[in-house]
């Protein structure tokens, strides 16, 4: 039996309705994206690259057309299995960083195992959050609080808790936007590592630089995929 | 484990924001605190008035004028003079031999008359009474003596003062034999009756009171030829139901009355006194724990109005914890741990405010004289608890509601 694609969406579309005026945000966009991929979803602000990524991370639900998630259709989950595949199956990192403010690296990498509805034990625990860690070079940090490291280490402890869980895709939505270009450049060779290991990546953004560390590139432009190549 | 680290979280909110969270604090400190205070001022000052009540002698019966219901106050209350209680009503039961365990039976006219001496003229409560007085009254005489049972009978000018009295009067001469002016006539200084504990009733209070025998009070001062009321010692509590009995008996037939809801005199024992005393403090108590919960509900209004203020400063932290997997009963909880935490925080201050606040009036009023007892109940505080956690309830659900139904996707965009 052939193995049922990572993501599938078809014709899949997004409009808001801002007090009666309907905005057309995503138009039937399809594709597929196997495991391991390293994907960027590039184009110009306004152009519905993040409305594209918070519907593949079961962020926001889709207005038409469908999303087969590991052969499932997205449609028949409920608000709180969204919630555990959100949790299980897919880790974000964000351009502003996002970590609880007075909050140690350490239990801002424990945040999503907090919310892991499968019981886990203390020990165990430990064991995914030191990996994390060192997975982004930062396990000689677990004690400082969030607010006294660089944006640099910031970026690299969201990456660490986007991992914790395993989960089967990163979403990174331009993840070196608030960072200069050498912690940016860390911050790509890590995701570089990552996928090279067997993680799926997504990545929004619209620095073409930044593009160049993918393998394959979806352009989207005024709500449509006008491009999808990979390199 | 979900638990605790909501509670961590709240914690690390809290010291996050530390004046306003003493703000938030402070609405339900200030209404636990009062709670407390009042229960345990009311408690008090129940104890100290049925104390006083019972201090007049738990074993006493008194005999006023008119019908009264049983609970309710002596017919005189209503400033209605009733001429129905005579001395030979009084002669009448203190000569029968039929009532059990009678051990003193005394008859009192009160009055207000003018007392002076050289240059002192003071209005002073009159108590008009016979030799008994002292074993009723369960006092003692500090100074000469009081009355005999051959004064009961005569129409003597003298005089026995209260403890204050003596003092004001006489201040360091012996006032034995000495002369004092009550109204137009002389009375003769026989005796001074011991310094008795403060009373919250004046009108109880000996200390403030002089005391001549009741014909003398009759005749001379008051011109009336009846009783305010009799008041009879019973040896043992248990024999009063039965005294009481038998006393109405006698006086029913003295007044010639056989339909007893024609009865024109009362009998009321202590323990009767006490109860409506109980009831009537009671009402006084529970309206002030009424008044004091109003606090508690401001103060839960002033938590419900930060946490909503919270809400929206952290709606970004929000979206984050969801798109990392925590769904709306999650944040739900969170939030609404967060409000009963601060509430819970306040009701323990608040219990501990109210304690110290209490003891200091328990100090303070002991040290005024009155014998004020230092009473918290478990009661009032398991009440505080029990108010603040579902003040905090109550005021937390709605914003953390309100927190839980954020959409992700909207709350990591907000700015």
């Amino acid at each position: 039996m052939k193995q049922p694609k990572l993501i599938q969406i078809k014709n899949l579309a997004k409009t808001y309705n801002n007090d009666g005026v309907e905005t057309k945000a995503l138009k039937n966009a399809t594709f597929e994206i196997e495991p391991g991929e390293f994907i960027a979803i590039m184009g110009p602000s306004g152009s519905g690259k993040s409305t594209l990524m918070q519907m593949l991370g079961f962020l926001d639900k889709q207005t038409a057309g469908d999303y087969f998630f590991k052969g499932k259709n997205v449609k028949n989950y409920s608000d709180d299995e969204l919630s555990d595949i959100r949790n299980q199956e897919v880790g974000f990192v964000f351009q502003a960083f996002n970590l609880l403010p007075r909050t140690s690296v350490y239990e801002n990498v424990e945040l999503p195992l907090l919310y892991n509805t499968q019981k886990n034990n203390k020990k165990e625990n430990n064991l995914k959050i030191d990996n994390a860690l060192k997975a982004v070079g930062l396990e000689h940090r677990v004690d400082h609080l969030s607010n006294q490291i660089s944006g640099g280490q910031k970026q690299r402890v969201a990456i660490a808790r986007a991992l914790v869980n395993n989960p089967s895709i990163i979403f990174a939505d331009e993840p070196t936007g608030n960072l200069d270009s050498k912690s940016g450049e860390a911050i790509m060779k890590i995701f570089e590592k990552l996928n090279k290991a067997g993680k799926t990546i997504i990545l929004v953004t619209h620095e073409e630089s930044i593009a160049e560390y993918a393998r394959r590139i979806i352009q989207v432009g005024d709500g449509k995929i006008t491009k999808d190549q990979r390199i | 484990m979900y638990l605790l680290n909501a509670l961590k979280f709240s914690q690390k909110n809290l010291l996050a924001n530390k004046t306003r969270s003493f703000l938030t604090i402070l609405g339900i400190i200030i209404g636990v605190a009062s709670v407390i205070i009042i229960m345990a001022i009311g408690n008090s000052a129940q104890r100290l008035i049925l104390k006083q009540v019972e201090g007049i002698g738990s074993n006493l019966i008194a005999v006023t004028p008119g019908a009264s219901k049983e609970n309710g106050p002596p017919a005189s209350i209503y400033g209605i003079v009733i001429k129905t209680l005579t001395n030979d009503d009084l002669e009448t039961i203190k000569k029968s031999e039929s009532i059990q365990g009678l051990s003193a039976i005394a008859g009192y006219n009160n009055g207000t008359v003018s007392v002076s001496r050289k240059n002192r003229d003071e209005n002073l409560s009159l108590i008009g009474t016979t030799s008994s007085y002292l074993e009723i009254a369960d006092t003692k005489i500090s100074q000469g003596r009081f009355f005999s049972e051959k004064d009961d009978r005569s129409l003597d000018k003298i005089v026995v003062l209260g403890h204050t009295i003596a003092k004001d009067f006489f201040g360091n001469e012996n006032p034995i034999n000495q002369k004092i002016k009550i109204k137009k006539y002389y009375f003769r200084v026989i005796g001074v009756l011991e310094e008795e504990g403060t009373s919250a009733f004046g009108a109880l209070n000996q200390n403030d009171s002089v005391l001549i025998p009741l014909k003398t009070a009759q005749k001379l001062i008051l011109g009336v030829n009846y009783l305010n009321f009799i008041r009879i010692k019973i040896a043992n509590p248990n024999q009063i139901n039965l005294a009481k009995k038998q006393i109405t008996q006698i006086l029913r037939a003295e007044h010639d009355i056989d339909d007893p809801s024609k009865d024109d005199f009362a009998i009321k024992d202590q323990a009767m006194a006490l109860k409506t005393l109980e009831k009537v403090t009671d009402i006084i108590r529970y309206f002030l724990l009424a008044v004091a919960s109003v606090s508690l509900l401001v103060g839960g209004i002033g938590i419900m109005n930060i946490m909503l203020i919270s809400v929206n400063q952290r709606i970004k932290e929000v979206g984050l914890r969801k798109s990392i997997g925590a769904n709306n009963k999650d944040i739900l909880t969170q939030f609404l741990i967060e409000a009963i935490f601060v509430s819970l925080i306040g009701g323990l201050i608040g219990i501990l405010l109210g304690f110290i606040i209490s003891f200091l009036i328990f100090i303070v009023v002991n040290y005024l004289g009155y014998d004020w007892e230092f009473l918290i109940s478990i009661f009032s505080i398991v009440v505080a608890v029990v108010i603040s956690v579902t003040v905090g309830i109550i005021f937390g659900v709605y914003p953390a509601r309100k927190a839980s139904r954020i959409s992700p996707m909207e709350a990591l965009h907000y700015e």
